[in-house]
């Protein structure tokens, strides 16, 4: 059983390394939701006997809303701004790849090091480290709003494979309440990108950069 | 009672996305205001009074909570009442202010002197009622004694304060919209990864992430994990805080919202980060670790004031001048947490007074743009001739602000400065009060030169009628934080003692 | 007997290795609803193309020509140290993957070499090319085989893949999985097989492997093409090896079954090679990448256990 639990793990680096790579922008938004279905499943897969009700219950929950209903607002966020189909990274793809390498080998030195509750499941750690390694590799190597949202949602779910690992249990109104603060969190970004893509014409970020102390622009001349 | 506290601002909030009138939202918001600090004040003094220590037990969904039932979701020590007192009263203010500002700037639609576009405003309605809801996400993480609701709230209030921060819909408060929900949001997260240790180190000792569980068991803490749980939360909500060097978003986010919204942020938003990293600041005190985190609190403060003096310097935009004084402030807070000791009462009378003041610079700050119609300082002169009422506050807050002695941030820097001196901490007190001269030099430039000086009128300039309504809650905000300077009454000397024993402070 | 053995399996590499080529186009054209050509077309190639007499451009040099013969006999000597069906043939060492490798990158050396002789434009291109892609593909095969290596604890290659058995898939099966995708890769850019190259291309722009002889004739393309055929065994068998770690005990029944595997993994590149399109030049690094990534998490997660 637990060699199925490591293959699924082995799964989600996978789609760390296929969201540092991929330039679609739709197929970014489907990994980033099939990795959130595997996250809220591991515990079900993972576990051994007949899962707790309580179990059932939060999965079903992540799984609606990971697997349904953000990749939908992302989506729709993606085709009102019209922006264009590919995420722009800012450095190479194979460099992606190498820094969420890096990131992985880093994590599970780190791993290694942390003074944590005996994992049943090797690799958890690491992976959950490299996944939100990948997240902020996501928010500051893309320049579109929308992959920096994406990145987000990948912190997240790094966090919960990360709090898998750990064996901590938070009471369940906790955990709704984190996950309707994320879904709030996704749904006013998807606001702000529409309108963003409404007043800039587009969703790139490195147009966002009128504010600061420094520049001469025309404002704060 | 919490539960009143917090379902008023609540409902309130959600019956302003529908109601339809104007002026009905108005009176919904200043009677909420007015009915949430009746609560509040009515709590502070069963608190001081009588001791009397509300709570709400997670009892009812028993079969939703894996645990032992019967652990406190929300309740009130002497440090969540203060921090909700102050919530309370800084709301209290702003929404006399706003009702002013959302009439004002219903006659005037907006207009951008600086860059010369028009721009629309978000319907009055959704401002109303994120405001309203804001309040309740804030009154929620004062009474969380629990570190994940806590968490969940802090993020909450993150969420219901972006589109505040969008009111004026242009591209300017846009990129500071983005850049607050952005950072925030990924800096909470990181937040939540601190959570996540923190329920590691009590996993052996069963401790849970109830506060009490914590603090009752902190001894049996795992150590490692609870360091680590430690930075991970010191940069989750010291990024919500702007603590140097995460506060990135904040000036943008200060000088682009309205100014009662700046007020809000600043006055009462940065405390609620702040009480977050209080509340695992006192289980680290409780296990042991006090050397550790105050070394991380004193660095990251004192970086803080610094940041702050170098980014004020030569500034060109006064409301980005009190965004950046406020990260010295809350620098000055951490500094005051991580010595201890004595300190830490300064540091709750500096987080009291600190929001008043602001709130009421913030305040005066909205008035200062109606009449000029610039954030830019070079552009403002000779306030003291067009608004001369406006010009007095916004010096009489120039003065407060900094610390000039017949204030009570005088009094908070004083005894932060005297605790650092007694500690022994020479290089350290040596630095404090130099970079607080810088920023006093500062600021006194800025100040001065708007407010003196020959007023230049500019073309097609109308004469200005200083909305009372605005300026009021700014006066009343100055003169209790020179009441707290000059006198501070028994009760409040009580609480504010009560929460300085609340995080591990001595008398 | 024992003897015998190894002198049948290499036996059966250099007569049946001409046959996975003809799978592979069967398979492509069974998908493409065509009759395709006859299994043995490439015995037939190889017997026609060795009784021309070969052309040499005038600028070439003895560099041209030995080229394909020194590749070839790489080769032949890289099935030395070639398992089969997990066992050993001639040679085995502790360390022989290292050999392996070597004799492979020699092969590739002297081909470009023979390449850059001609001076020709477009064998230059195919060479720099080739050598361009082999950066990314040699370290992504040389972490795979060292994970391995780890996994089973063995040195050599017939140590390694002897002591492959069921029961390691069961305990090791996500770096397993991952060396072996990371291996199929490795083949079909080793071999030009579709995603990196198009072995059937007439455009010599676009062209990899194929570039590079293109002024070969006669015996000399002969071994060259023979050489390919040799290759693709060599991955293909290694990877059978892989998936197919059972042992009955009977040699007979093992041949067997590794002959069957072999034909599938030829099956299955034929697939591959039907249902994808071949990547733009430019994104064939990343599809290698991909197998480096692969090879490197295999690796990982074998220090990390």
């Amino acid at each position: 059983m637990h060699t199925f639990a490591e293959l699924i793990i082995v799964f989600v680096i996978l789609l760390d390394l296929a969201l540092a790579v991929t330039g679609s922008l739709s197929s970014c938004i489907r990994l980033v939701a099939l990795q959130g279905v595997v996250a809220g499943l591991l515990p079900l897969l993972a576990g051994s006997g007949a899962p707790h009700a309580r179990a059932v219950v939060f999965a079903l929950v992540i799984v609606t809303l990971k697997g349904a209903v953000f990749p939908r607002l992302l989506m729709r966020a993606r085709d009102k701004s019209g922006a264009r189909r590919d995420v722009e990274p800012l450095i190479s793809y194979p460099a992606s790849i190498l820094l969420c390498l890096g990131a992985f080998i880093a994590s599970s030195w780190l791993g290694s090091r942390l003074p944590l509750p005996q994992a049943g499941v090797a690799w958890i750690v690491p992976a959950s480290l490299a996944t939100i390694f990948t997240g902020f590799l996501l928010i500051t190597t893309r320049s579109k709003a929308i992959t920096q949202v994406l990145g987000y949602l990948v912190i997240e779910n790094g966090i919960y494979i990360f709090g898998l690992a750990l064996f901590v249990e938070q009471p369940l109104m906790v955990e709704l309440a984190i996950l309707l603060d994320v879904f709030v969190a996704v749904f006013v970004m998807g606001i702000a990108i529409f309108h963003i893509s409404r007043e800039f014409d587009h969703i790139d970020t490195a147009e966002l950069s009128e504010l600061n102390d420094w520049r001469r622009g025309e404002y704060g001349k | 009672m919490i539960a009143a506290l917090m379902l008023l601002p609540l409902a309130a909030g959600i019956l302003a996305f529908i109601i339809r009138n104007d002026k009905a939202r108005r009176a919904l918001l200043l009677w909420t205001a007015k009915g949430h600090f009746l609560l509040t004040a009515l709590m502070v003094y069963l608190q001081a009074a009588y001791g009397i220590v509300f709570d709400l037990h997670a009892g009812f969904i028993p079969a939703l909570y894996p645990r032992v039932s019967g652990a406190v979701w929300f309740a009130y020590d002497a440090l969540g009442v203060l921090f909700l007192g102050i919530t309370s009263l800084l709301f209290l203010g702003a929404s006399h202010y706003a009702v002013t500002y959302l009439a004002a700037e219903k006659r005037d639609p907006g207009e951008d002197a600086d860059d010369g576009f028009i721009f629309n405003n978000a319907p009055e309605a959704v401002f109303t009622g994120c405001l309203l809801l804001f309040l309740a996400a804030m009154t929620a993480v004062t009474a969380s004694r629990h570190m994940g609701l806590l968490w969940a709230s802090v993020e909450a209030t993150t969420l219901l304060s972006a589109p505040l921060i969008y009111f004026h819909r242009h591209k300017r408060s846009l990129e500071a919209t983005w850049k607050y929900l952005l950072i925030c949001s990924v800096g909470i997260a990181l937040a939540l990864m601190g959570n996540l240790f923190l329920g590691a180190a009590g996993l052996k000792s069963g401790a849970g992430l109830d506060l009490a569980g914590l603090l009752s068991k902190a001894g049996a803490l795992d150590k490692p994990l609870l360091k680590a749980a430690f930075l991970f939360l010191f940069v989750g909500y010291g990024t919500k805080m702007g603590l140097s060097p995460f506060h990135t978003w904040l000036p943008d986010a200060h000088s682009e919202a309205p100014a009662v919204v700046s007020a809000l942020l600043s006055g009462a938003l940065l405390n609620c980060a702040f009480l977050g990293i209080l509340r695992v600041n006192s289980v680290c005190a409780s296990a042991g670790l006090a050397a550790f985190t105050g070394g991380i609190l004193i660095l990251f403060g004192l970086f803080s004031i610094l940041t702050a003096a170098l980014f004020m310097l030569g500034q060109r935009d006064y409301k980005r001048l009190l965004a950046y004084s406020s990260i010295e402030h809350m620098g000055i807070l951490a500094l005051g947490i991580g010595l201890g000791g004595g300190a830490v009462f300064g540091a709750m009378l500096g987080a009291l007074s600190h929001s008043l003041a602001k709130a009421g610079l913030f305040f005066t700050s909205g008035v200062v743009l109606a009449a000029e119609k610039t954030k830019r300082i070079a552009d403002v002169r000779g306030l003291w001739r067009r608004a001369p009422r406006t010009a007095a506050l916004w010096l009489a807050g120039f003065f407060l602000i900094t610390g000039t002695p017949p204030s009570g941030i005088f009094l908070a820097k004083f005894i932060i400065l005297r605790e650092a001196v007694a500690l022994k901490h020479y290089w350290l007190a040596g630095a404090y009060l130099g970079l607080l001269a810088i920023l006093f030099a500062g600021m006194a430039s800025v100040f001065i030169s708007m407010t003196f000086g020959e007023h230049e009128a500019k073309p097609g300039e109308k004469p200005f009628a200083e909305p009372s309504g605005m300026l009021g809650p700014a006066a009343a905000f100055f003169a209790c934080v020179i009441l707290a300077g000059v006198f501070i009454p028994g009760w409040l000397n009580d609480l504010l003692a009560a929460a300085a024993r609340d995080i591990g402070g001595k008398l | 007997m024992e003897i015998i053995k190894p002198l049948l399996q290499c036996l059966a590499a250099l007569l049946l290795s001409p046959l996975l080529a003809g799978v592979i186009n069967r398979v492509k054209a069974f998908f493409s609803g065509r009759r395709g050509q006859p299994l043995l077309q490439l015995y037939l190639e190889l017997y026609k193309l060795s009784r021309k007499t070969p052309v040499y451009s005038r600028t070439t040099t003895w560099v041209f020509k030995a080229g394909p013969v020194i590749g070839l006999s790489a080769l032949l000597a890289a099935l030395a140290v070639l398992p089969f069906a997990g066992r050993p043939s001639f040679l085995t060492f502790e360390g022989d993957f290292i050999f392996l490798l070597y004799l492979l990158g020699l092969a590739r050396f002297v081909t470009v070499l023979a390449a850059l002789d001609t001076g020709s434009a477009f064998e230059g291109m195919g060479a720099s090319r080739e050598m361009q892609f082999a950066v990314f593909a040699e370290p992504a095969f040389f972490l795979g085989l060292a994970a391995l290596a780890r996994v089973t604890g063995q040195g050599s290659l017939a140590g390694m893949f002897g002591a492959l058995t069921g029961e390691s898939w069961r305990t090791a099966a996500p770096v397993l999985a991952l060396l072996t995708a990371s291996f199929f890769i490795v083949l079909l850019a080793e071999n030009s097989r579709v995603p990196a190259d198009d072995p059937n291309t007439h455009l010599e722009l676009t062209m990899i492997h194929e570039a590079m002889a293109l002024d070969h004739s006669g015996p000399e393309l002969a071994y060259i093409l023979y050489g390919a055929a040799l290759k693709l065994w060599l991955f293909a068998s290694l990877i059978a090896c892989m998936v197919l770690p059972r042992h009955s005990g009977s040699w007979v029944l093992d041949s067997a079954l590794f002959g069957l595997a072999l034909l599938g993994m030829a099956a299955a590149v034929g697939v591959v090679e039907s249902i994808m399109a071949r990547l733009r030049l430019t994104k064939v690094p990343y599809l290698l990448i991909t197998a480096f990534a692969f090879s490197s998490l295999a690796l990982i997660f074998q220090l990390g256990r």
